[in-house]
């Protein structure tokens, strides 16, 4: 009994960290963001290969997306073109990713540190987050959120796709972050559990820390509630998105890199850890932070116990579970006036 | 009502196109799945870019539909034919079950709950043992109609497509009709609907259910094609991609729905059987390039490729007008002229700590010009929603003709003959005139939406479209009853706001702020037609702000000043009134 509660609450605080992103992102730019699985099997994935010592093709890929949204850039800007504008996105899009692309060739040969695999993937991901709302979501910022939900799957099948791509059908799996292990009682602790649950506590205080108290924090709070509110007060709400993908970006790497010791993940195993993550930030009802990891831990509970007990009806009960939450939500807050388009 | 014809052609255009000689068999194969994608788009026009409400498990439905007949046909022996109406049953009834759940979710909450529920279906279906698990079901019957079979995918052909045009026929009827005005009004907020008497969360939940046998019959003419089920076709993915059909398509529009298909299927063959010449030696190339396209394509065109392509033909100029001979059954009418319509008795509204409406007392009596006045945040609109039903009052009564209405909800107040406009235009902005102004008239006719798709409804139609039309000239806008709602100017959709209240024929007519926006023809025109509609036994409360316009229109005044009463009379004492000039000017002149 007690193993499974721990297996649940590890695989919780995973989902906690995916739901937490979602909401921040959903909050700051309305994106449901479909691909953030994507991101968890890219961290996952890119880390495993580096460990192994092979070249993982997400590196390419950040710098052909820093190419692209570059030239975006510099289209939007075409009227108004000078020289330190021209500079600031060549640096940012075009020769940051080429220095990691050169880093990462440097290293995968050498079979790198644990550490360095790490610091790599999270920057090769994080990277490919702030090109991918650049080229994919800020042109489309001024739509409904239907429209930016169908570019949400239209991304995600464009880099699950890509994942095939980079990575192969086949599984992988990577080194223990922190190896080690001891045992309390019945229960055995392994360092990989524990580094698992002091990130997410880390990230949720952090995040509450960021957004209670820090100006930026505050500006990504304020485009949640308000875009042109927020621009009128002289917030950059594309920073604000940039910010929000950002982080969501990193979120979802580190969830891959802590869960990839423990399971295997294959290139399409993103989609179904993302949707669980969805299933918590639903429950949260995608504003609050501190419900969405209690019902992330929930949704790991309940899936840890349901795969022990009927392990064949395991997502059909996970999934299922929305279903009274739907209906307690719909119960307690009769609809108020919809959005207009 | 549209001209019938372009669907004539396109029907007949479909019904030749297999006698075409050296039609690759292939073709028709693609054919085939474009319809079957068509039927499903097409219920997620209606729900999604008419109504509103989006859906990412609609690929559920499809199995629903698929492995009832899948299992009645083969465990059980029963007929195709016999399986078809049982198909659309098990889909329209899990719609109701899943739909009462879903439906009352607004906003971001519906789509992430359909997605949510089309993977638990998905598992289910795979792991059911009676429903063969991952492996699915095998050797389906095919369709036969005596002793001819519907082997291959050229007889199917027929049953799909016709299928495909008598969905599209019925679904487009529907559109044009009561229910239909009803359902299209959804998405713009329910406040006004209801204010009209539409039942919402039942039009939301009838468009789920449409949506939902649509999908059935999609699933029952897939699975007596592949003549076998598995649960992948079920899944999310698919679920996403019917969406993504009916938005490049355009999801506003029934024939975007089958264009959408079309689009979207043979794009997918091209991808997959072309990708693989160009870059050699990977089997997911198709895959990137469908979701990079997608994005582009919603960049470029976010409107979806339907009325992008409209845009094109030549403006067709509107309908023709109604006749207006025709007659609705007008509200019996109590005689007497000095009834009391509305009494307002210590009506309280709090919102936390704020007082909002502060124990006022008014009544309105029959045929009388009351306005209500007062500096902006005084509480006007707020007395507007207490009245009709939006709010409901702390304390206090709202009385109408003598009986309580505390706890009725607006579409209760509005049968009693009180209807209104409201501060904030809510008009459907892609609806003619005539259209908006016939939703007023939506409890006045009885069709339901049966009739509505077997054009059993046209007497009653034709009676509420008069109506319309009659109260649209009333108002002086009959040279723009075919004009889009959105086209006009702020002032015209105030007006067309009256047009439409007036067509629930009521006894009381609440306007809130009908003047703001108007030329000064334009308010001494409104003026004339408060003054006959009362003189014809109507009685009005209005709020405004314009003085002028109160002071020569109103047979009465009542004053508020943050949520409390402070005068009420006739515009001469009002407007000499002390306290009324302080809280206008600030001072005691």
């Amino acid at each position: 009994m007690l193993f499974l509660l721990q297996d649940g609450i590890t695989n919780g605080a995973i989902y906690a960290l995916l739901g937490l992103a979602l909401v921040l992102v959903f909050a700051v730019t309305r994106v449901i963001l479909i691909p953030q699985g994507e991101f968890v099997t890219y961290g996952a994935l890119t880390y495993a290969s580096l460990a192994s010592g092979q070249m993982p093709g997400t590196a390419k890929l950040a710098l052909a997306m820093g190419i692209t949204a570059c030239a975006f850039d510099l289209f939007a800007a075409r009227n108004r073109l000078h020289g330190r504008l021209i500079l600031r996105t060549v640096l940012a899009n075009v020769v940051l990713p080429a220095i990691v692309l050169a880093l990462t060739i440097y290293f995968a040969a050498q079979k790198p540190p644990v550490a360095v695999c790490i610091a790599l993937s999270l920057v090769i991901v994080a990277m490919i987050g702030l090109y991918l709302y650049r080229i994919v979501f800020q042109p489309l910022a001024h739509t409904s959120v239907l429209v930016l939900l169908i570019a949400s799957v239209g991304t995600h099948l464009a880099l699950q796709g890509l994942g095939l791509l980079f990575f192969g059908a086949e599984g992988q799996r990577g080194p223990a972050v922190l190896s080690g292990a001891f045992t309390a009682g019945s229960l055995r602790f392994t360092g990989q559990s524990l580094t698992v649950y002091g990130i997410t506590i880390a990230f949720i205080v952090g995040l509450w820390l960021f957004f209670g108290l820090t100006l930026y924090g505050k500006a990504l709070r304020a485009t949640a509630v308000n875009r042109l509110g927020a621009r009128l007060a002289g917030i950059r709400t594309t920073l604000s998105g940039q910010i929000a993908f950002l982080l969501a970006s990193v979120i979802g790497a580190l969830s891959g890199i802590m869960i990839v010791p423990i399971t295997t993940l294959y290139y399409d195993s993103g989609f179904l850890i993302g949707l669980k993550g969805f299933v918590a930030a639903i429950i949260g009802g995608l504003v609050s932070y501190p419900l969405t990891a209690v019902a992330a831990l929930f949704v790991g509970i309940v899936e840890a116990f349901s795969s022990f007990y009927a392990s064949n009806y395991k997502e059909v009960i996970v999934f299922m579970l929305l279903i009274p939450v739907l209906l307690l939500r719909s119960l307690a807050a009769p609809a108020v006036e919809e959005e207009k388009d | 009502m549209q001209s019938r014809l372009p669907i004539l052609v396109f029907a007949l255009v479909m019904a030749a196109i297999p006698f075409v000689p050296g039609m690759p068999p292939f073709w028709i194969v693609l054919l085939d799945n474009i319809g079957l994608a068509a039927l499903v788009a097409m219920g997620l026009v209606l729900l999604t870019g008419v109504g509103g409400l989006t859906s990412f498990g609609q690929a559920a439905f499809v199995g629903f539909g698929a492995y009832t007949t899948a299992l009645l046909t083969t465990a059980y022996g029963l007929s195709p034919w016999l399986t078809l109406p049982l198909s659309l049953l098990v889909s329209g009834l899990l719609a109701v079950l899943l739909g009462l759940v879903t439906v009352r979710l607004s906003g971001h909450y519906l789509p992430l709950g359909t997605l949510a529920w089309g993977l638990g279906l998905f598992y289910l279906f795979s792991k059911l043992e009676f429903l063969g698990r991952n492996d699915g079901i095998s050797a389906i019957p095919p369709l036969s109609i005596g002793s001819f079979k519907m082997l291959s995918p050229g007889s199917i052909y027929f049953a799909i497509w016709v299928a495909v045009i008598l969905s599209a026929l019925l679904t487009m009827n529907l559109l044009d009709s009561r229910t239909g005005r009803a359902i299209r009004a959804l998405r713009r907020g329910h406040v006004a609907a209801e204010a009209f008497g539409v039942h919402t969360p039942r039009a939301k939940l009838l468009v789920f259910i449409h949506a939902a046998v649509l999908a059935g019959l999609s699933g029952w003419l897939y699975a007596h094609l592949q003549r076998a089920v598995n649960p992948t076709p079920f899944g999310a993915q698919a679920g996403i991609e019917y969406l993504f059909i009916a938005v490049v398509g355009g999801a506003g529009y029934v024939w975007g729905g089958v264009l959408g298909a079309a689009i979207v299927v043979i794009l997918k063959e091209v991808l997959q059987s072309y990708l693989p010449l160009i870059l050699p030696g990977s089997g997911q190339v198709e895959t990137i390039v469908f979701g990079i396209m997608l994005v582009a394509l919603l960049q470029l065109a976010p409107g979806g490729v339907w009325p992008w392509l409209m845009s094109f033909l030549p403006e067709r100029s509107g309908g023709k007008k109604p006749d207006t001979s025709l007659k609705l059954e007008t509200r019996p009418r109590s005689p007497g002229q000095s009834n009391i319509l509305l009494h307002v008795e210590k009506a309280r509204k709090q919102f936390g700590g704020v007082v909002a409406v502060n124990n006022v007392s008014f009544d309105v009596q029959a045929r009388e010009i009351v306005a209500l006045i007062g500096p902006n945040g005084a509480g006007k609109s707020t007395t507007f929603n207490l009245i009709t039903g939006v709010l409901s009052a702390t304390s206090g009564s709202i009385s109408v003709l003598g009986s309580k209405v505390d706890r009725a909800p607006p579409q209760e107040i509005v049968k009693l003959g009180i209807s209104r406009t409201f501060q904030h235009v809510k008009l459907v902005p892609d609806m003619t005139v005539l259209e908006n102004v016939a939703i007023g008239a939506h409890l006045r006719g009885q069709s339901g939406p049966l009739a509505s798709m077997l054009r059993l409804d046209r007497a009653d139609e034709a009676k509420l479209l008069a109506e319309a039309a009659r109260q649209i000239e009333r108002v002086g806008l009959a040279g723009q009853m075919h004009h889009l709602a959105g086209s006009l100017s702020l002032g015209q959709q105030r007006i067309v706001e009256i047009a439409r209240a007036l067509c629930v024929d009521p006894m009381l007519l609440l306007l809130d702020e009908p003047a703001a926006g108007l030329r000064h023809m334009e308010k001494q025109q409104l003026a004339k037609l408060l003054r006959d509609l009362r003189d014809g036994g109507m009685s009005v409360l209005l709020v405004e702000h314009d003085m002028g316009f109160v002071m020569n229109l109103a047979d009465r005044i009542v004053v508020l000043d943050f949520g409390t009463k402070i005068a009420e009379g006739t515009p001469a004492t009002i407007k000499t009134n002390p306290e009324v000039i302080k809280a206008y000017l600030g001072v005691a002149a």
